[in-house]
């Protein structure tokens, strides 16, 4: 297979066309113009490939909502205020059971932030982020190809359980250049029940999150959470990194799992047995699998690039069972595995 | 020999409206239904209702539906319409939906020329929430937002949609009426028949405003709501047609 050398924002958007998507919508805002850019030259050229400027982020999650039920694969990104202003339409997205990629490439936040690589939207893509009971499968990608094998992976998920699905990366990950290779992608597998196309001869159909019924309302709930319940039974993923001998074990994702493992390296240098934990499926959160590994390691430390929020996640999971560490660095501050080295030597050495 | 000179359209189900006595939505829908009638169009039409009174529209017209957030109706029907070129898309929005919340993605929908219809339902107030101030409230109106009237000062102006979106190129085909008589009524019928035809024929944009009685929010009688329109509201909406730039718009893809 053929490899080629590219950014991570533009392999997103080929993995994107390749995997069948022939709808995007997007407003510029950086670190992921590449990405919209990259749709408007390749998708216009994809047979039946659609690419709209959008006047806004919450036009593009409408515009995307609309390509979704009219039954075409759709995607649309931005990064931290934009994803904000998407919430309300994928919350509806949520409702309705819309299918649909949605990308954050993350930048320093709250508010307007900057423009440097962050993870302060964690708790917004895991939580559902818009209102109501829902919540969408969250990819946290941490090399070039994950991107490309998560991107495409992230359709037919959203296809299979008709909900919207986000890939959380950030401003480096969509900066940076790697080798990848595209896989196959699987031929897409969706019912036509769920797509307008106007009724034919036949009944019509309508779509909506509007149930002004209570009781029918807390049924479709409740359909939601069998379904999310399905979901984390069934789509958890993560990787396990040096833990076989590890007396502490970082727990990290996305970018700063790439700077652990090079911590890791430096640590074990020095005979420090330190191993990763990283979560991919940020939502599903591998919360069985974590909890699992406190059975003989008693020892994690949280790397975030943010105040904390996974680690919220970490705790939960561990229920107690073993000691939680955190160092994080946010607003956009990205330190250097070396720096992580050294807080990670200070606790593996005052580890019981 | 008896012959049927008014019935039930194909395109609405049997559904009873749960609009308010003298509420012109319902006036609205059976024109828009009669028409995909007589166009021959209800297998192939997608519905896009707003938030707002007609939110639930989908229980009436028998096309198939997909409700938009608040403002979102022409975004979603863009996406729509692109997908499915061949298929008539339209958006029926009230004036909060289109001229407030959702000015951006109605005005940019119709500056790119979508090949949508959008039917904009003008009763000067927030109806299903109550009767709030709407952005095409009158100067000196009372709402439950504005109870001592419409201040310009305060308040702003009410916002004209068809004089200003016939000023965008994508536009091609822009009217205003009402719904305040029979004459009326079929004036409105054949705009949204020319409406269709626009998008039928691949020309863009097209928009129809209709100046529509909310009598239980105006608290008056049917009658007088009707009255109102006539004699005040539409000096401030004048009727008519403000854009149609179909003969040309047609002319110049038959010669591309």
């Amino acid at each position: 297979m053929n490899k080629f050398l590219m950014s991570g924002n533009s392999i997103i958007g080929e993995a994107a066309i390749r995997a069948g998507c022939r709808f995007y919508a997007g407003y510029p805002i950086t670190p992921q113009n590449e990405l919209t850019e990259y749709m408007a030259e390749h998708m216009r050229n994809a047979e039946g490939g659609i690419f709209i400027q959008s006047e806004s982020e919450i036009a593009a999650i409408n515009m995307i909502a609309g390509a979704s039920v009219a039954g075409a694969r759709v995607m649309t990104s931005s990064s931290g205020p934009g994803i904000s202003l998407k919430q309300e339409g994928i919350s509806s997205m949520a409702a309705c059971e819309l299918p649909g990629v949605i990308v954050n490439i993350m930048r320093g936040g709250p508010g307007l932030g900057n423009i440097r690589p962050s993870q302060g939207d964690y708790f917004q893509a895991t939580r559902g982020g818009g209102h109501g009971d829902y919540r969408t499968i969250v990819f946290g990608p941490a090399t070039c190809q994950e991107l490309a094998d998560l991107t495409m992976d992230a359709f037919d998920l959203a296809d299979k359980y008709r909900t919207p699905v986000m890939i959380l990366a950030d401003g480096m990950m969509g900066q940076m250049m790697e080798p990848v290779v595209f896989k196959k992608p699987k031929p897409r597998q969706y019912s036509n029940d769920f797509i307008l196309r106007g009724a034919g001869e036949g009944k019509s159909k309508f779509i909506h999150g509007l149930i002004l019924d209570a009781i029918d309302m807390e049924e479709h709930n409740w359909k939601l959470a069998r379904k999310y319940g399905v979901i984390t039974e069934n789509e958890t993923r993560h990787e396990e990194h040096k833990i076989d001998d590890a007396d502490l074990t970082i727990v990290a994702y996305g970018t700063a799992a790439r700077i652990a493992k090079g911590a890791i390296k430096r640590l074990r240098e020095h005979n420090r047995k330190v191993g990763l934990f990283r979560p991919i499926t940020l939502w599903p959160f591998p919360e069985l699998q974590l909890r699992a590994l406190s059975q003989k390691i008693k020892n994690f430390l949280v790397f975030e690039m943010s105040t904390g929020q996974m680690l919220e996640d970490v705790r939960l999971a561990l229920q107690g069972y073993a000691t939680v560490w955190f160092h994080g660095r946010p607003g956009g501050a990205v330190p250097t595995p070396a720096e992580l080295a050294n807080v990670v030597a200070r606790y593996y050495d005052k580890k019981d | 020999m008896t012959k049927t000179i008014f019935k039930r359209p194909k395109s609405l189900k049997e559904n009873i409206f749960h609009y308010c006595p003298g509420c012109g939505h319902s006036i609205a829908h059976r024109l828009i239904a009669e028409i995909i009638d007589e166009m021959e169009i209800r297998g192939v039409t997608i519905g896009v209702p707003p938030a707002g009174c007609a939110v639930l529209a989908y229980n009436y017209f028998d096309v198939d539906m997909i409700e938009a957030p608040h403002g979102r109706g022409p975004a979603m029907a863009s996406g729509i319409k692109r997908v499915l070129l061949d298929r008539f898309v339209f958006s029926y929005q009230g004036d909060g939906d289109l001229a407030a919340i959702g000015i951006a993605e109605s005005f940019h929908a119709a500056n790119r020329g979508e090949n949508i219809t959008v039917i904009f339902i003008n009763n000067a107030v927030y109806g299903m929430t109550g009767g709030q101030m709407a952005p095409t409230t009158m100067l000196e109106q009372k709402t439950t937002t504005t109870p001592a009237g419409r201040h310009k000062s305060l308040d702003g102006y009410p916002v004209k949609v068809c004089e200003l979106f016939s000023q965008l190129k994508g536009v091609v085909y822009a009217q205003r009426c009402t719904l305040t008589s029979p004459a009326q009524v079929n004036k409105t019928k054949k705009a949204i028949k020319k409406a269709f035809q626009c998008q039928k024929d691949g020309l863009g944009f097209s928009l129809v405003e209709i100046l529509s009685p909310c009598p239980t929010n105006w608290k008056m009688s049917p009658v007088d709501a009707c009255n109102w329109i006539d004699e005040i509201m539409s000096k401030e909406f004048p009727l008519g047609v403000f854009k149609d730039d179909s003969t040309t718009t047609k002319k110049d893809r038959e010669a591309v």
